[in-house]
């Protein structure tokens, strides 16, 4: 248990360390040498040294987004297994509570940014809104896939021990769609590039980053530190996805475990230098997509379970 | 049959040989020549011995003018021919005529007329734009409205726009300009002689060259003074290097808007170093001080030929580089390819110029069609394009990069000789009295023009000013009709209009 909570604590405060990664490997694809790597510690401690700015024409509804959407990203932390071991909080169905944790977290990010009564963030919530839903469904598509080859319902029988392993040896071409769907859905819901561009300054082209336009100061740190725990989240699972290898060596499952948290945000990194984003229209297709690929591996399985 | 007269473009012509028609005539041959396909360069009222004349400069391919008594209202153009649309608001703000039955008379760049008569929109101008003026409204029950600006989310000009959108759809867009009106057209006309480089250059930074041109052509018509060839040449490689560097930034910026990482960052920093080469040709990035009436004041000797000549060696492949690096990446013509389109029709409605005209079709340039400087000696090509929509005006851009590059490294390749002026301010001991001047050139936004009436005193009577974003800002609005409002900052970029320029 002890263990467990160290791990915890060491995710979220690695995770604004990761996020830097993606700008480091941006920095580099545009000939530039960066910002350091531990530009995001700099910025959190900057914010929390600053005060926040209130618009008179907000209510308590404004103050609790940030707070919220914070808490619910360190709250799914804890029902992720790292590095394979055991995580703090684990029972069967816990998949669900954090998947809706998660949807709570985006529920008062929203209100929120509806509160202040701003057209930009009024459409940015509108756009939040939207996609997610179809990520949802892809999302119960991924569960579905996994019920059927473990029977189980929670993360700890999906990523702890050797359970990934075995299914890459019983499922491993159904698996490799679930990575593709699974890295759309961590696209999407972490508003990276081709979905999102976290780096435009053009409110009436963002998501998510017009949403959180009013917020200042603390509450600009809790959002960050936020979406680095919940893009954090989303790795973690990838790289337990990805690299399942179980070595029996003290140690090398943390190391694996890093390389292939460093390997999805470097492709996020990558993906993200490459290609334009997507036009507006276009992106509930592309996310469409991670259903189809779900839905398409699961009835696969259907195949292999008999 | 037409009274209006030819008159040259960068010529002197006597106010005496521009025919001075009675109003109805005026009117009504004005608007023959520009629905026959005419376009208007300039419209405007001036003040001369205490009444109110109207001046009309139109082209088709070659320059008409002719003027009339101003009355105080009368039966507007602009119901009859669109292009005539934002001069007769221009005229109705700066001196108080009222065009009768203007389909959209609202003011330009909000400020008081300069007779004191009483104001045409009813404005109080002691309140905040937009004064008396309630915006275009869409109702029903799934319309909300979006307003964006004048404060922006950067570094940038001040304007206003007024979305009105179905969800994401924008069905159409107000745009409200008028917040940098600093009064240019005023301080021309009382200006020192030696003052007038400096404000022409600071009309609108970005085309420093462009607007320095046009008023130092205009001076040497006036004074009838002769330019070298040499400061010719010189005077086309600014205004060249004015081009790339703008057309190069505004494809980096193009590329920035829809998150492609790369060529932005490049196109930032080669654009850095296609300035550095007007710095190098007159000390100043933008090219400052550089144009002056009667010539230029530096010359261009060998060695700085040569190192241009290796710096260019050196860029252009990079150039070349990253322009194949956008247009071969699949996910940016997704996004440039089918966004924002102006048909052809519409652009000749609104009398689009520069790229955007271009790319919507209409060829017209005037380097070539009015070719000053040094362009008659040089081949510049037509660049329509026929699709009007992001993709024509990142390729129009496309093309004429490397068109200029070619120019630049031709006209280096040869030596050049000319007497620089110093300071500038010979060549306007005089202005010719009782004259009239109108000169054209094609800056990096399309037609550049500056008019100028002398009095028989031979002082500045009326300077009159035209940046092509006057023409171009109702076709960033018309690019916007049933486009993702998403797609907004995209588009405004693949115009990239003045704001400065337009509010004077």
């Amino acid at each position: 248990m002890f263990e467990s909570i160290v791990l915890w604590l060491g995710a979220i405060l690695t995770a604004p360390f990761f996020s830097a990664v993606i700008l480091k490997v941006k920095a580099f694809f545009g000939g530039k040498k960066g910002p350091p790597l531990l530009i995001n510690y700099y910025t959190l401690i900057k914010l929390v040294k600053k005060g926040s700015v209130y618009s008179t024409s907000t209510t308590a509804v404004f103050k609790m987004g940030p707070v919220i959407s914070c808490a619910t990203a360190l709250a799914a932390l804890l029902f992720l297994p790292i590095a394979g071991h055991i995580p703090v909080i684990s029972f069967n169905g816990d998949v669900i509570l954090v998947l809706y944790l998660l949807g709570l977290g985006r529920f008062f990010t929203i209100a929120a940014a509806m509160d202040t009564a701003s057209p930009f963030e009024g459409m940015g919530a509108a756009r939040e809104a939207f996609f997610p839903i179809i990520c949802e469904a892809a999302m119960f598509m991924i569960l579905i896939y996994f019920y059927r080859m473990t029977g189980e319902l929670s993360f700890a029988a999906y990523f702890s021990g050797t359970g990934t392993l075995a299914l890459w040896q019983i499922a491993g071409p159904s698996l490799l769609f679930i990575v593709i769907a699974f890295f759309i859905i961590l696209v999407t819901e972490t508003s990276r590039v081709p979905v999102d561009d976290p780096a435009t300054h053009l409110e009436l082209t963002m998501i998510h980053e017009v949403m959180v336009l009013d917020h200042s100061g603390p509450d600009f740190a809790l959002i960050e530190l936020g979406a680095f725990c919940k893009l954090f989240f989303y790795a973690a699972i990838l790289s337990g996805l990805i690299l399942p290898f179980e070595t029996g060596i003290p140690g090398t499952g943390m190391l694996l475990f890093i390389a292939g948290l460093l390997i999805v945000y470097l492709v996020v990194g990558i993906i993200e230098s490459t290609i334009a984003r997507y036009r507006m229209d276009k992106v509930p297709q592309f996310v469409l997509t991670s259903f189809a690929l779900a839905f398409f591996a699961t009835i696969i399985t259907l195949e292999l379970i008999q | 049959m037409t009274q209006f007269i030819p008159i040259p473009s960068g010529g002197r012509v006597q106010r005496a040989d521009i025919p001075h028609l009675p109003f109805d005539s005026f009117r009504t041959q004005a608007l023959e020549i520009v629905k026959n396909g005419g376009k208007v360069v300039h419209f405007f009222a001036y003040e001369d011995q205490g009444s109110m004349k109207l001046m009309a400069v139109l082209r088709t391919d070659r320059l008409l003018a002719a003027g009339c008594d101003a009355p105080d209202t009368y039966p507007c153009l602009t119901k009859a021919c669109e292009p005539f649309h934002l001069f007769e608001r221009e005229i109705a703000e700066q001196y108080g005529i009222r065009p009768e039955g203007h389909p959209w008379l609202k003011m330009v760049r909000y400020h008081e007329n300069i007779r004191k008569k009483p104001d045409v929109f009813n404005n109080d101008y002691t309140h905040d734009i937009p004064g008396n003026y309630d915006y275009y409204q869409v109702k029903g029950d799934e319309i909300h409205e979006v307003a964006v600006g004048p404060v922006h989310a950067g570094v940038i000009e001040p304007g206003h726009f007024r979305f009105n959108c179905i969800g994401e759809r924008v069905l159409h867009l107000e745009i409200q300009l008028g917040y940098q009106h600093r009064g240019v057209e005023a301080l021309l006309q009382t200006a020192k002689p030696k003052q007038l480089p400096i404000l022409a250059e600071n009309i609108a930074g970005d085309t420093t060259i462009g607007h320095g041109l046009c008023m130092a052509q205009a001076v040497e018509a006036l004074a009838s003074v002769q330019v070298d060839a040499g400061a010719k040449i010189i005077r086309t490689i600014a205004l060249e290097l004015e081009r790339l560097a703008n057309h190069i930034g505004d494809l980096g910026a193009l590329c920035m808007d829809v998150a492609f990482l790369a060529p932005a960052n490049y196109f930032g920093r080669i654009r850095g170093d296609f300035l550095n080469l007007s710095l190098l040709l007159c000390g100043n990035r933008f090219g400052k001080g550089l144009v002056r009436p009667g010539g230029v004041r530096f010359s261009l000797d060998d060695d700085i030929r040569k190192t241009l000549d290796e710096r260019i060696k050196e860029l252009k492949p990079q150039v070349e580089h990253v322009l194949e690096l956008i247009f071969s990446a699949s996910t940016v013509r997704a996004r440039f390819e089918g966004c924002g389109s102006v048909r052809a029709e519409d652009a000749d409605h609104l009398g689009l110029v520069g790229p955007a005209g271009r790319a919507s079709g209409l060829a017209y340039d005037a380097r070539r069609c009015f070719a000053t400087e040094h362009y008659p000696h040089l081949l510049i090509p037509e660049n329509a394009k026929a699709t009007g929509d992001v993709y024509a005006r990142a390729r129009v851009r496309y093309d004429e990069v490397h068109q200029s590059i070619e120019i630049i490294q031709f006209l280096i390749g040869k030596s050049v000789d000319t007497q620089p002026v110093e300071g500038g301010t010979q060549a306007l001991q005089a202005l010719a009295p009782s004259s009239f001047a109108v000169t054209l050139n094609e800056g990096w936004r399309g037609e550049v023009s500056h008019a100028v009436l002398t009095d028989d005193a031979g002082n500045i009577l009326r300077y009159k000013v035209k940046d092509p974003s006057f023409h171009n800002w109702n076709g960033l609005a018309m690019a916007l009709r049933d486009t993702g409002i998403s797609d907004f900052p995209l588009n405004n970029k693949s115009f990239n209009l003045s704001y400065c320029g337009f509010d004077l």
